[in-house]
């Protein structure tokens, strides 16, 4: 390929800017390959079905979406430093019961107690893993356990669902809109704003990017490893409850069954969304698409009358297995 | 206790080693065998403290009831032990079982073959995608795991019950007063110690659960050897949920197996066997499947509600792994 004469120094790099432009196209699908499967299947959605671009059904996809991207939002931090959050799936519900159950006597302790409640279970989750250096998967399992225990207590063994008074001005907080716009979705962008200022533009973010990268080294450099790691379990545990708090407000009651699973649907979308399981990479829009894949994907299978709502575990799992095997395959080629 | 150094300086004082050795030996003996200390204390403690519990009766609903998770955390402990983990056993198992009533006009045998084979075919695929196109295990069992589940249902729909003589005789029969459950429990955890400690299989195992690129430089068939501890895996799962259908002669796809993946990672970890792999623990995984089951049969006898069943379960998970954790942290340092 260099046959001419002259003795360029831009193609002895040719084979290094291959693989660069390589690695950035593995980097792309990494980062974008959830936005790109998402916007074709909304595509194809929106003209196989007249009922899908429809204002309604695009709000009610984004409210549903909206309490899901509050336990990845969370589970995003988390998996970023190299860790693994199972308990928000419960963490969530018992947020729902303990706001439904606190409705009933004032707003203000509606949105204090699951948050002061569940905020204490990601500091107790948070100390034991950054201080007693217990592994996360096992610690946030005792976390699922525990919380989902606390919740059976609430509920009478789940016999007892609480619900929201009807003149309660806790309502309006999943209910309200805004030019047209539901309150959850509002609420949904501004943590996600949040989100990633915080990531990108503070040290607690960059902080959390290099542990994840590697913690050891992190340490060395005298980074706030501990401190860090507690924030992450607690901010996550935080927005669980949150995703509580809104979802006890938009079905006005505590559903004690809620959030089985959930935790697993989280970790589908920040894996979808590009982050990586090992931590130290990622983004939290990414996150975001991710959620908004899975429910979209719920949403088209609804739509199709005839299929089963079993469907939606299936096409959603094999979409997220294409997505990590195809990562995998291009950072292989990328790397020999 | 392995360490190199308690044995190789064989010229230090005697005094120095006695002194030294002696008590980091004995709290070494408790972390590895504390399950076991447990699981004969709270034994001790029922046989004092409950009515009626020493009976056959008892007993042998305690061991059907434990059965199924035994077999499951089995083949947990072996992908454990290859620094891997596989949330997909619940899935595996209920799909199975929905496949029992479909196929019952194979017989008793082929519908349980047909079971076993899918069972196969998901550790295959879980095997090749961690293996061979690099997937952690983490995320790959878990999109089996969803996908799993919806196909059980595709297939299974809502709950079918199952009649079939053989397979009904499978799940309540017994023989010599054992339950068959419990015989094939006990039959599987003899193969899986076998294939463990004895064969070549379970050598290369561990070596790749200690270090897969040490153990790839040797020469050892990493790909090999990880395909087939997923599809053991999957292969227990699928006869843990034949036999739990059998028993409750029906199939449930949405129910069969929910939670059996935490409850197997549970009996594993609390047994011994470290999550970071390169060891695999399988006396200390049934005592640990045990432990579990009498904890929460315990607390059933002395009518403590399931809620708080799960506070304490919660606890002791924590506190048994802490105690654990010290022996790694010696061994690090």
């Amino acid at each position: 390929m260099s046959t001419s004469t002259v003795v360029d120094p831009a193609t002895s790099n040719a084979p290094e800017a291959a693989a660069a432009s390589r690695a950035r196209f593995a980097s792309l699908v990494q980062r974008q390959g959830a936005l790109a499967i998402f916007v074709v299947v909304v595509a194809v959605a929106s003209v196989s079905f007249d009922t899908f671009a429809s204002r309604g059904n695009l709000t009610g996809i984004a409210v549903q979406a909206s309490f899901l991207a509050m336990l990845a939002l969370g589970m995003t931090f988390v998996i970023m430093t190299g860790g693994i959050d199972l308990s928000v799936g419960s963490v969530f519900a018992l947020g729902g019961v303990l706001a439904a159950w606190g409705s009933q006597h004032g707003t203000l302790v509606a949105f204090v107690l699951p948050l002061a409640v569940c905020g204490a279970i990601g500091l107790t989750q948070g100390l034991i893993i950054a201080r007693g250096g217990l592994p996360p998967f096992i610690v946030t399992l005792a976390g699922l356990l525990f919380a989902r225990g606390l919740l059976l207590l609430l509920s009478d063994e789940g016999a007892t669902t609480y619900k929201v008074p009807r003149g309660s001005a806790f309502r309006k907080l999943a209910q309200g809109e805004l030019f047209g716009i539901p309150y959850p979705v509002l609420l949904v962008v501004l943590f996600f704003a949040i989100g990633a200022l915080v990531l990108h533009r503070t040290s607690y973010g960059a902080s959390v990017l290099a542990i994840g990268g590697q913690e050891d080294a992190a340490d060395l450099m005298g980074l706030p490893v501990q401190r860090t790691k507690v924030l992450t379990y607690v901010a996550s545990s935080l927005l669980a409850g949150f995703g509580g708090i809104m979802i006890a407000s938009y079905t006005s009651s505590g559903v004690t069954i809620l959030g089985v699973g959930t935790e697993l649907e989280a970790i589908a979308a920040v894996v979808l969304g590009g982050t990586l399981l090992t931590g130290g990479a990622g983004t939290v829009l990414g996150t975001l698409i991710g959620v908004l894949l899975l429910q979209v994907i719920k949403n088209v299978i609804n739509q199709i009358g005839s299929l089963d709502s079993d469907w939606q575990s299936v096409v959603s799992g094999t979409i997220l297995l294409l997505v990590v095997t195809l990562q995998r395959w291009l950072t292989r080629v990328d790397r020999t | 206790m392995s360490d190199g150094t308690a044995t190789a300086p064989s010229a230090t004082t005697a005094e120095d080693a006695t002194t030294r050795t002696r008590p980091r030996f004995d709290q070494d003996w408790v972390r590895r065998n504390g399950v076991f200390v447990a699981l004969g204390l709270l034994l001790l403690a029922n046989v004092l403290l409950t009515d009626n519990f020493v009976s056959t009766g008892t007993l042998r609903l305690q061991l059907v009831q434990v059965a199924p998770v035994v077999i499951v955390a089995l083949g947990m402990a072996l992908v454990i032990g290859t620094e891997g983990i596989d949330l997909s056993v619940g899935a595996v198992m209920a799909l199975a079982a929905a496949l029992i009533p479909l196929y019952v006009g194979y017989g008793s045998v082929g519908a349980i073959v047909i079971g076993l084979v899918a069972g196969v075919v998901v550790g295959l695929i879980a095997g090749v995608l961690v293996a061979v196109v690099g997937v952690q295990p983490i995320v790959a069992t878990l999109g089996l795991m969803v996908v799993g589940r919806g196909v059980a249902n595709l297939f299974g729909g809502e709950i079918k019950s199952i009649r079939e003589p053989g397979i009904v005789e499978l799940g309540t029969g017994s023989v010599l007063g054992i339950p068959y459950v419990v015989l094939i429990a006990a039959a599987a955890s003899i193969v899986v110690w076998l294939l463990v400690r004895r064969s070549t299989y379970g050598r290369q195992l561990v070596a790749i659960g200690g270090n897969k690129l040490a153990a790839q430089l040797a020469g050892l068939p990493v790909r090999r050897v990880l395909v087939t501890t997923y599809v053991v895996s999957g292969l227990l799962a699928a006869m843990a949920g034949i036999l739990l259908a059998a028993r409750s002669q029906a199939s449930d796809p949405t129910k069969l197996g929910q939670l059996m993946e935490l409850s197997a990672i549970t009996a594993v970890v609390i047994g011994g066997t470290p999550l970071s792999g390169g060891q695999v623990r399988i006396l200390g995984t049934i005592a640990g499947a045990l432990l579990m089951q009498l904890i929460t049969a315990t607390l059933i006898f002395h009518n403590i509600p399931d809620s708080t069943a799960q506070i304490v379960q919660a606890v002791i998970v924590i506190a048994a792994v802490y105690v654990q954790l010290g022996r790694g942290k010696a061994r690090r340092t």
